[in-house]
């Protein structure tokens, strides 16, 4: 694990040689998140998304402990010890607001961590385990995000988990009676809110280890960088602590600061009003609608409208589930060697492109179930895939890279005459200088 | 920048460089962060506006006759109202202040004119349970008043501690009457 210059872990007092001996905890964080983890010495603002991401989870954890213990998951007693945590509990309003904003916020740092990875190539070889394992986290987190959004029993609660377990029904002959065993009913209810309960609180620890594994297999090539070339030596890396725990550092702060601007002046603004009205099992609201992070994915679940071989509802189920499956085969459908998006010119079009299509699907996915919209998400949902199976295996057979730097080194000294000199002084003698 | 400022006229050997201060101040702050969130996860501990509003609850004394007590309840907890008999507040008045473990008067423990009303919490002083002697037929223990059957404490019709692991008499809540017979207890 690690490179040959990674620093070796000093215990500096006796206590901690005692220590070491016996349980080497502080080896292993030194060498994971210290000064013997070396990492590449030119990431970027983008490479901080993976720690937000942790911090996120631990918010997330934290909070929602907190609140376990004033929420009670029954039928007739959920939706008020919600109101009761909000009205009554003191500070509650707080943790509420910090839980359900967590997790919007989970979700934006985590779709910026994907296409970061999308666009620097981390997913490819020798780092595809990472890439697997972290799309293991992000349905393991859809399936959280979702199991939590029906604990407080409003509207939008309990008819999200009947059309979400309505997705199973879709399935030939087994598919009613897989419905009617994860809710433990014929409707959502009472037995449903239980055990979602329970797993809601069982499935952020799982997620937490996966984390672990997540990092693990990261730690064994080590981080990828902005140019995809591979560390050579020494000189290509810093290490971790104290150069990357400052610029996490700086991270957090812009993190925490744009999320305490949504918990405290818009708290219930990526939220739907709906939610408030306690659930009632004889009325569906008007425009039923999931959290906004699965819009994208709503969107290709509502494109298919007509049956074709298989009916209509079976396919839009299947063409969801396969646009996240689908990932997991991206290490070897992208056959291109260069990893970075900054050496391929061709790619990097269609990296946009790619943006451009998701953030309409997820506009569809939010608006009213209207043809122009379904029409339109029709397009991009066909889009999504050929970009996956068509387009990204085109472009590696075709494409020109650019030229890729030498190292990494040479890649941030590139103006190195200028750069190495003192401040204010390059300026004076540009043309002496080359 | 900072190949600059070092090698002009910056600090050397153990002067406390810029860097140093930036380092403190930023890590201090976070700390400083760090705490002021663990403020609302700690008080969200205790207990909530809903539980506080049932803080205060009035009864009605009407119906007990001397010699007679009743339970109720207050914050989730027992509490024991006694029309004392005029042979018990003898008893009370009669014991020496000095025999015991912690020194009331039976005066001090109920309000003015209203002595033969004692009102006590029914929280054995020792480890909270609950003493017998309000029903009919419950043990009284030695002294007449209460006795508590876990560790065998036993009070008087003070509700004084006298024998047993009981450090303390049992706890006179705050109330006042609100008329002759209505009392309004927290």
């Amino acid at each position: 694990m690690s490179f040959s210059w990674a620093k070796p872990y000093e215990p500096k007092s006796p206590f901690m040689v005692w220590l070491d001996e016996r349980l080497p905890l502080p080896r292993l964080v030194y060498g994971a998140t210290g000064g013997g983890y070396p990492v590449p010495r030119n990431l970027n603002y983008f490479w901080n998304f993976g720690v937000l991401a942790g911090l996120a989870l631990v918010i997330q954890i934290i909070t929602g402990i907190v609140l376990a213990m004033h929420y009670y998951a029954t039928a007739d007693g959920a939706f008020n010890s919600v109101e009761h945590i909000m009205r009554d509990v003191n500070a509650g309003w707080l943790l509420r607001y910090a839980h359900s904003n967590g997790a919007s916020f989970f979700f934006i740092v985590i779709y910026i961590h994907i296409f970061r990875g999308l666009f620097y190539g981390s997913y490819k070889a020798p780092r595809e385990m990472v890439w697997m394992l972290g799309l293991v986290i992000y349905l393991l987190m859809m399936a959280t995000a979702f199991l939590g959004y029906v604990l407080p029993w409003g509207q939008m609660s309990y008819w999200g988990a009947q059309v979400i377990t309505g997705f199973f029904s879709a399935f030939p002959l087994v598919g009613e009676p897989i419905r009617i065993w994860l809710l433990g009913g014929f409707a959502p209810d009472q037995a449903s809110l239980t055990r979602f309960f329970s797993l809601h609180y069982l499935l952020p620890f799982v997620i937490a280890a996966v984390v672990i594994l997540h990092i693990w297999s990261l730690h064994i090539p080590g981080s990828n960088n902005p140019t995809g070339v591979d560390v050579k030596d020494e000189k290509d890396t810093l290490p971790f602590h104290p150069f990357y725990t400052a610029k996490d550092g700086f991270g957090v702060g812009v993190f925490l600061i744009l999320y305490c601007a949504v918990l405290f002046f818009a708290p219930n603004y990526l939220g739907h009003a709906d939610n408030y009205i306690p659930a009632n099992p004889l009325a569906t609201p008007a425009h039923i609608v999931p959290e906004w992070y699965f819009w994208p994915f709503y969107a290709i679940l509502r494109a298919f409208t007509m049956d074709f071989i298989l009916p209509a509802k079976l396919w839009g189920v299947l063409a969801m589930f396969a646009s996240i499956l689908l990932l997991f085969f991206l290490p070897w459908l992208d056959r291109s060697p260069v990893r970075s998006g900054n050496y391929r010119p061709l790619f990097k079009i269609f990296f946009w492109i790619l943006v451009l299509d998701v953030l309409v699907l997820g506009y569809c996915g939010g608006s009213p179930a209207d043809p122009l919209y379904v029409a339109l998400s029709q397009l991009a949902a066909a889009y999504y895939f050929a970009h996956f199976l068509i387009i990204l295996p085109l472009i590696s057979k075709f494409e020109r890279p650019l030229p890729l730097p030498s190292s990494i080194t040479a890649s941030v000294l590139h103006g190195e005459k200028q750069e190495s000199a003192p401040y204010g002084l390059a300026k004076s003698a540009p043309a002496a200088a080359e | 920048m900072a190949t600059l400022e070092q090698s002009a006229d910056g600090p050397k050997g153990d002067e406390v460089r810029r860097r140093d201060f930036i380092n403190i101040a930023a890590v201090s702050f976070a700390g400083v962060g760090a705490v002021a969130v663990v403020g609302p996860l700690i008080v969200q501990m205790n207990p909530s506006a809903d539980v506080l509003a049932m803080a205060s609850i009035e009864v009605d004394l009407s119906k007990i006759a001397p010699g007679q007590a009743i339970k109720t309840s207050w914050r989730k907890q027992p509490v024991f109202l006694r029309n004392l008999t005029p042979k018990e507040i003898a008893e009370a008045n009669a014991v020496p202040l000095s025999s015991l473990r912690d020194p009331q008067t039976l005066a001090e423990r109920t309000k003015p004119g209203k002595q033969n009303w004692l009102i006590t919490m029914g929280i054995c002083t020792h480890l909270g349970c609950i003493p017998l002697g309000t029903g009919e037929g419950e043990n009284k223990g030695p002294f007449g008043g209460y006795f508590c059957p876990c560790h065998g404490s036993a009070y008087d019709t003070a509700a004084r501690i006298r024998t047993g692991p009981a450090p303390r008499n049992l706890d006179v809540p705050e109330y006042e009457f609100t008329s002759d017979t209505v009392v309004q207890i927290g």
